[in-house]
């Protein structure tokens, strides 16, 4: 088995029992990216230079803790104090941050080796990572189809092996479903259990950081790092902390599981249907509850959802203006002029159309008929989840309607991409944490189920995921890529 | 309901976007079909319902107010397209 296949814990246990140097794995790495990155486009930034120095550095202190000496990736969302951060954006194209997140700060304090910056659709808007303002990202499964998104260069690298693990945003799905597309585990915790800190922000009461990785262990061993709240995001709770790993123990007796009606219907496909039935039969074998229930507003989480992440964002984006940092257009001779030709030379036509929806959304005499019905939709939405989790532990569902679609075949119409989010924006729009793990195949592409628990309650996330997984093959299985 | 050109072109000023006439036609398309279906949301009955605009209960959050060290200005002004004498250049605006 080459290094580049093995899981955090498992390069954890080669570090502490000295079988391998920390700048053995990142080499190793590396000579992985050069093989394939080619063919998946993962990265947009590589860091080789500083991860070898890093790396050097763990070794010399001898102590492997944690992740201490592993490598690492980072969605380009993330500030990265002298590491350019671009957002997927050409307004961004050049920024140099001077400082780090949080929750990257808290890897690197960890002795995390950072291998590179990924792909995402810009500002994190978008389900297929082709709206990066750079090049899209291919799917290791079918280098014809997408990654998702909008975390997509985070999916991918870890599918392929770029990386062990990888963080990115979740604001609508963008953790889970490209987890889900590329047939890797995907962690959304609950909205304020990790820092925002130093993550650029696209809707503030939905963007949640989380964790891909190939198994539930690497996901819960990552969350014990960046969970837990931050004087610098005052949205972080201060709501402590457990050791997720003590959740890891595979029993999932007694364990009582929803699957929602409404998340079975609406265009799913019937395969992916099949394999979460098979799933919940395999619950039910190892001695869960699981019963049929109803989220009755399910159908309306989406519309609520373009109306609500897209005014929150047409705030949030104001900032770039062309003032302090990002693209400027020399040529405007007043200020207005200015901000309006920075701003339309340097954002994608999503990112555009997401603002003036959102900017619409809020102006004088439509406020209430959109923005304020939407917040009182959210209400309905929230309501549902929280009368369903009076009587059980966990909601489990497919996490996308398809598997993975070819490149270029959404990109027409932006209603028809949107679907795609239609079984994870409730989640967000409800603050839950949320899980997408493997748990069968369509045509040799991946199928991902997504678990919903109770807000702050990850820990039995990570016991029902952990649970399937133990039992299960599926996130043993790796793409192929025609390359050693 | 379509936007007309005129709103598209509010909305575009008030979202700071220049926009050539084709892209107001095309936004103006597609941001009418969006609206359309968030129009859905009006078979809902919504007049009891308090708005949910944050997850977590809302309260303020304070903070010592102590004197902390902040970003050392040379670092904040690293990333200005343009600046002289430690301060943001930007074109006339008044």
């Amino acid at each position: 088995m080459e290094l580049y296949e093995l899981s955090v814990h498992e390069l954890q246990e080669r570090l502490t029992r000295r079988e391998i140097s920390s700048e053995e794995i990142v080499k190793s790495f590396y000579t992985r990216i050069n093989n394939v990155e080619d063919k998946v486009k993962s990265f947009i930034t590589l860091t080789e230079e500083i991860a070898l120095q890093k790396a050097r550095e763990v070794d010399r202190a001898g102590q492997y803790n944690s992740i201490a000496g592993i490598p690492m990736g980072l969605k380009d969302i993330f500030c990265t104090r002298g590491v350019k951060t671009t957002c997927g954006s050409r307004i961004l194209a050049n920024f140099i941050p001077e400082y780090d997140s949080t929750a990257s700060r808290r890897l690197d304090e960890q002795q995390g080796v950072l291998v590179g910056k990924l792909n995402m659709d810009e500002f994190a808007m978008g389900s297929s990572t082709e709206n990066s303002a750079f090049f899209a990202t291919h799917n290791p499964w079918d280098l014809e189809r997408v990654p998702g998104g909008s975390s997509g260069g985070s999916a991918a690298a870890v599918a392929a092996g770029e990386v062990p693990f990888a963080l990115g945003t979740d604001t609508g799905g963008s953790i889970r479903q490209p987890a889900s597309f590329c047939g890797v585990v995907g962690m959304k915790p609950t909205y304020g259990r990790v820092s925002r800190w130093g993550v650029i922000a696209f809707a503030s009461s939905l963007d949640q950081v989380g964790v891909f990785s190939n198994d539930v262990q690497d996901s819960a061993l990552i969350m014990n790092i960046i969970a837990g709240h931050d004087p610098l995001d005052s949205t972080s709770a201060a709501i402590e902390v457990p050791d997720y790993s003590s959740y890891l123990d595979g029993d999932v007796k007694g364990l009582r599981i929803a699957y929602p009606k409404e998340y079975f219907q609406q265009g799913v496909d019937d395969a992916i249907k099949e394999a979460i039935n098979k799933a919940l039969q395999k619950y039910e074998e190892l001695g869960a509850i699981v019963e049929e229930v109803s989220l009755p507003h399910s159908e309306y989480a989406l519309p609520a959802y373009y109306l609500v992440a897209p005014a929150e964002a047409s705030a949030n984006l104001a900032r770039f203006d062309g003032v302090r940092y990002g693209h400027r257009d020399f040529e405007a001779e007043n200020v207005i002029d200015m901000f309006s030709q920075s701003r339309a030379q340097g954002f994608g036509d999503e990112v555009k159309r997401r603002i003036m929806l959102g900017a619409y959304a809020l102006s004088s005499g439509y406020y209430d008929a959109y923005y304020l019905k939407a917040l009182k939709v959210r209400r309905l939405i929230a309501n549902d989840f929280e009368k369903v989790f009076r009587d059980f532990d966990v909601i489990v569902s497919p996490t996308t309607p398809t598997t993975a679609f070819k490149l270029g075949e959404q990109s027409g119409d932006p209603l028809t991409l949107y679907m795609n989010d239609i079984l994870t924006v409730p989640v967000n729009m409800a603050g839950l944490p949320g899980i997408s793990i493997p748990c069968g195949f369509k045509n040799g592409l991946p199928i991902g189920m997504q678990l919903i628990g109770k807000a702050f309650d990850e820990g039995t996330l990570f016991k029902a995921a952990y649970g399937f997984e133990q039992n299960t093959i599926y996130h043993t299985m790796k793409p192929e890529l025609g390359v050693k | 309901m379509a936007l007309t050109m005129k709103e598209v072109e509010h909305v575009a000023m008030l979202a700071r976007l220049s926009l050539s006439d084709d892209e107001k036609k095309k936004f103006g398309e597609q941001l009418s079909s969006i609206l359309n279906y968030a129009d859905t949301l009006n078979v809902l009955a919504t007049d009891d319902v308090e708005p949910l605009t944050h997850i977590l209960p809302a309260f303020n959050v304070f903070r010592a107010d102590a004197i902390r060290p902040s970003m050392p200005r040379e670092e904040m002004l690293s990333n200005a397209p343009l600046e002289e004498e430690g301060q943001y250049k930007v074109p006339k605006i008044m």
